[in-house]
């Protein structure tokens, strides 16, 4: 089998030691989390352990010996072979580095009863792997959180390792401790606390009020390091929500800058006005053409006309009752406009809702024309029935045969010829007030959809994938790190970030809409039969 | 340990299933880690000036009738130059793929990646653990059957079954000589670990 050690990149210059990490179950693998170094006392080193074992629960062990000697310390060889004895282990990896040389050896590894030579040095495979970033990064798609000694996949393991070892992470070799360790800190700390921050003032504002708590604590504790945290994808969540709030309220702030600046406002509410005029004279000029021969079809005349006035009676009572809301309209609107302080959404949920009530007059012909032609319908197909000699059973909810009386059958097929012969009339007007029902309808979706996008957008992770790609991670990919002969394979390993796509899709935030339930295919069987659509009802409502 | 070699230019040239020239590149690292490079044929010259040609000889067209008719509208030839920088953009960056590389390490996984014409790569790793095996599959393709390398992956509830197959060197397709030295060399390595 195949060794792999996963090797993190700090490391690759660090000093002779001991290596600390963890054997991955199930798997030959292990990951190295830092090295500890000269002097050290072994006692010392496994309380150490112990202890962090205790607060980060991951199972951390010695795995083996560390050595890149420099001059003047020859004999380090000897010496960390004889450190084999007090560490007991299975497994016990000897590596080693010479200075100027790219790649590392390992030998001496295996069981107490054999030896294994330098040929071993083929069946390993050296992983590098960015510490800092693969401690931050998240892998997706994102299960909930399993204990590592449940076999899940490698890679997983080894993620899952890195960033549960936090606290393996707190004491460096800097540190006036018995125990000095080299990780991913180690390279940080040369650099000032004003490069840590500007690193920091890349994220966006919830990160950085996090960070400012984490920073206050470390503070505390007297200690300038900045670490940084594994992102739950709850918090992202939460993360997400606050700033498309707080990208709604700036748009709705913009709104009202445009609109108040050169008194906007006065000019819509002029322009209102003569607008409702031109659509009612408009609804007029359509009613006098359907009242005549519409694109050629002879309409009953009666009944034509008594449709007719009805709608342009409606029309003139719309008319007049704009007409008296004309003074307060500008006050209304200078009104409604201040609330997109509250956020553009709420500005174009405004809208939509004034929308509906401009048109109220269209949606009380579409229901007149609908429930006519429904009536139409219904009675049809009754008397369609009576025709043929049949009935619908209502207790058994068939059409059963039934004989009719000679008066009813007379009368029936008196009715449903008069029905038959007016039903182009009421087709053509249920035809007409339904477009411009679906125009209005139409409309509306559209700012539903709008407002449902602003609320879903998720900005914060699409500028975590932006700033930083390495916490949203998809997987990881390899390189192949220049070999010398000799020396075991190289990998390299990066995080692969996860596609934008896939970044909105995992991160959009659930929006509370109502989408029509219907499919086209229901929709056009209503629409044929004449029954009411309303395509904005939740679950919960009833229709009546 | 061998390092590169480059077939292609010698004795066996390897075409794709149309007909035009690819290359294949084998490099072994180690004893169980290879890597396989197909490369596409680049984007020729003669093409791009042949499109570029032709959507502007139509935008000039379509301007001097409108300049004939009505009005000169210079918008005709700006969003034909807009269009045409615009499409090559798209075509380098998201469809025209360069090389495709397949990473076999034995024990840790299979790495595919497509690299476009503008330098962008696209990568997804496999592990070992969902790889059941790398086989050369038939395909229906319009009215031809053509040959695929492909991945098995293991289905977790099935240990036998196949839960979905990825198909390898999608944008290249190369024949079948050249997918039978691929997978000749894939399967020492499976083999071994």
């Amino acid at each position: 089998m195949v060794l792999k050690i996963f090797f993190p990149q700090c490391c690759n210059k660090a000093d002779s030691g001991l290596l600390v990490g963890h054997w991955l179950p199930g798997q030959d693998s292990a990951v190295v989390l830092a090295v500890i170094h000269y002097p050290f006392i072994p006692g010392q080193v496994k309380q150490y352990i112990h202890q962090i074992r205790g607060q980060s629960g991951v199972d951390l062990a010695v795995l083996g010996s560390w050595s890149m000697p420099k001059e003047g310390q020859e004999g380090m060889e000897s010496f960390l072979r004889e450190l084999r004895t007090i560490f007991p282990q299975g497994r016990w990896l000897q590596l080693s580095r010479e200075m100027g040389k790219i790649g590392f050896t390992s030998g001496g590894e295996g069981k107490t009863k054999e030896e294994k030579t330098g040929e071993e040095g083929d069946k390993v495979i050296f992983v590098h792997y960015e510490q800092r970033k693969v401690m931050l990064s998240q892998l997706h798609p994102t299960d909930p959180p399993v204990p590592l000694t449940q076999s899940t996949s490698e890679l997983r393991q080894v993620f899952g390792t890195v960033s549960q070892s936090e606290s393996l992470f707190f004491l460096d070799k800097y540190d006036d401790s018995p125990v000095k360790l080299t990780h991913w800190q180690s390279e940080g700390r040369e650099g000032s606390i004003i490069v840590e921050l500007m690193k920091q003032a890349s994220t966006p504002v919830c990160l950085l009020t996090a960070w400012i708590l984490v920073l206050w604590t470390s503070l505390c504790n007297s200690r300038s390091v900045c670490l940084g945290r594994v992102l739950e994808p709850s918090e992202t969540l939460k993360a997400n929500i606050f700033m498309s709030f707080l990208l709604d309220v700036t748009l709705g702030l913009l709104l009202i800058y445009w609109l108040y600046r050169e008194n906007r406002v006065g000019q819509l509410a002029n322009a209102l006005l003569p607008a409702a005029d031109r659509v009612a004279k408009e609804l007029e000029e359509l009613l006098q053409w359907l009242m005549g021969a519409p694109a050629g079809l002879k309409m009953n005349r009666a009944l034509d006309q008594v449709l007719g006035r009805f709608f342009l009676y409606h029309i003139h009572l719309w008319i007049s009752y704009i007409h008296l809301m004309s003074p307060f309209i500008e006050m209304i609107l200078w009104y409604v406009g201040l609330s997109a302080c509250l956020g553009l959404t709420f500005a174009l949920s405004l809208l939509s809702d004034i929308i509906a009530l401009l048109t109220f007059h269209i949606y009380c012909f579409y229901v007149y024309g609908a429930r006519l032609y429904c009536l139409k319908v219904y009675g049809l197909t009754s008397l369609w029935r009576l025709f043929r000699g049949r009935k619908w059973n209502v207790l058994r909810q068939r059409v059963d045969s039934c004989s009719y009386d000679m008066d009813q059958l007379f009368i029936g097929t008196l009715l449903f010829t008069i029905l038959l012969f007016l039903l182009p009339t009421t087709a053509l007007y249920y035809l007409v007030f339904t477009l411009l029902r679906m125009v209005v309808v139409m409309v509306q979706g559209v700012l539903q959809l709008t407002v449902d996008f602003i609320n879903s957008f998720p900005l914060f992770a699409l500028g975590l994938r932006v700033f930083r790609s390495y916490t949203l991670a998809e997987g990881v990919k390899f390189s192949v790190l220049c070999e010398e002969p000799g020396t075991p394979l190289h990998l390299m390993m990066d995080i692969n970030p996860l596609k934008f796509s896939s970044v909105v899709q995992t991160y959009r935030t659930a929006t509370y809409s109502c989408y029509p339930k219907d499919s086209w295919l229901a929709l056009c069987k209503k629409l044929f039969l004449g029954e009411l659509i309303y395509p904005w009802r939740h679950k919960t409502t009833k229709i009546d | 340990m061998q390092n590169g070699e480059h077939f292609g230019m010698e004795d066996e040239t390897y075409t794709d299933i149309d007909g035009k020239a690819i290359s294949l590149e084998c490099q072994s690292h180690s004893g169980f880690c290879r890597e396989f490079t197909v490369s596409s044929a680049k984007v020729s010259i003669s093409r791009v000036m042949v499109y570029t040609c032709a959507v502007w000889m139509t935008a000039y067209i379509i301007f001097f009738f409108t300049e004939l008719l009505l009005f000169q509208n210079t918008a005709v030839l700006s969003s034909a130059i807009i269009i045409t920088l615009v499409g090559m953009m798209i075509h380098i960056h998201f469809v025209k793929v360069d090389h495709e590389t397949l990473l076999v390490i034995g024990s840790l996984g299979v790495q595919v990646s497509s690299s476009y014409a503008s330098g962008r790569e696209s990568t997804d790793f496999i592990e070992m653990d969902k790889i059941k095996d790398i086989v050369i599959n038939e395909a229906i393709h319009m009215q031809r059957v053509i040959y695929y390398l492909c991945i098995l992956l293991k289905d977790p509830s099935d240990p036998s079954g196949v839960s979905s197959v990825v198909p390898l060197f999608q944008s290249s397709k190369p024949r079948l000589n050249c997918l039978v030295k691929v997978y000749r060399s894939c399967q020492e390595i499976l083999a071994k670990c």
